[in-house]
């Protein structure tokens, strides 16, 4: 996965941190936080659980939800994601 | 083949068995054209499962493919029945059921999500406590925690009328939110949707 620099705070993104939880729990807060967000709005999900970079993979094929960037950087994995 | 080798007759009836199969190309060809239209109206996923256990291992799962899927937006629906039906008793009710009968099998089996026990290796309750030691350790999400999500994003939790009627369970025994008690013919017509998993635990 490629190292992205995200660290450049983009207007409106809301920051998520996962960091810790175990299966579903990452990709169930992001959904239930995907519901307070706009049409367009951008997530940031901080997570450390490593089954999340499949789940967040088909969490996105199904929901329609876009995955912007995915990076790891010192056993954090962070996804930015696009609501539909 | 040269036509000319064949009877008039037998160059009659293959002419008209051509016809016929052109006749009728057009019409599958439009049902293969129609079907991406139909694709595209692809009826929502749904994830479908009957809990019919009550003890931790099995709880699980059901908690975290039920609340999976809510989150990755299926129709999620748990038939919850049998021993199953237990875990969704309020925590703080003890005894529940009216006649001793039933009060004893829910003595034996305390009722509520933060009261189960392993289907295997329960040895008194030492094995759910190693196991609660062990999730809070590596931060696994308690069944209560997985329970709430799972009904903030949707999951509908629907009770078997029949056993809870043969437990003594009323209604205000069950936590708030539950769907409305059903029966067989109900889940059938949910497992049978389209674009529909179904799953018994």
């Amino acid at each position: 996965m490629p190292a992205v620099d995200t660290s450049a705070p983009q207007t409106g993104t809301i920051l998520l941190d996962a960091k810790g939880l175990k299966c579903p729990m990452p990709i169930v807060r992001t959904a239930q936080a995907m519901k307070n967000l706009a049409s367009g709005q951008l997530l940031e999900v901080l997570a450390t659980d490593p089954g999340a970079v499949a789940d967040f993979a088909a969490w996105s094929r199904s929901t329609g939800n876009e995955i912007v960037t995915s990076s790891v950087e010192g056993g954090v994995y962070r996804f930015i994601v696009r609501r539909k | 083949m040269p036509t000319s080798t064949l009877s008039p007759v037998l160059e009659g009836e293959l002419e008209a068995l051509l016809e016929a199969a052109v006749s009728e190309t057009p019409v599958e060809e439009s049902e293969a054209l129609a079907a991406p239209d139909q694709a595209a109206e692809t009826p929502v996923k749904q994830l479908v499962i009957i809990n019919w256990s009550g003890e931790y291992d099995k709880i699980m799962p059901t908690l975290i493919m039920s609340s999976a899927a809510a989150a990755s937006g299926y129709r999620t629906s748990v038939f919850i029945t049998f021993w199953g039906l237990l875990p969704f008793v309020k925590d703080q009710r003890r005894i529940v059921g009216e006649s001793w009968m039933q009060k004893t099998l829910a003595f034996m089996q305390r009722p509520g999500i933060s009261h189960l026990k392993l289907s295997k290796m329960n040895f008194l309750g030492m094995g759910p406590w190693m196991i609660g030691r062990l999730s809070r350790k590596y931060n696994v999400a308690s069944p209560a925690e997985l329970l709430e999500a799972a009904q903030a994003l949707g999951v509908e939790f629907i009770p078997c009328q029949m056993t809870m009627e043969m437990f003594g369970l009323k209604r205000d025994d069950m936590i708030d939110s539950l769907g409305e008690p059903a029966g067989a013919a109900t889940v059938l017509e949910l497992m049978t949707q389209p674009n529909t998993a179904s799953l018994f635990i």
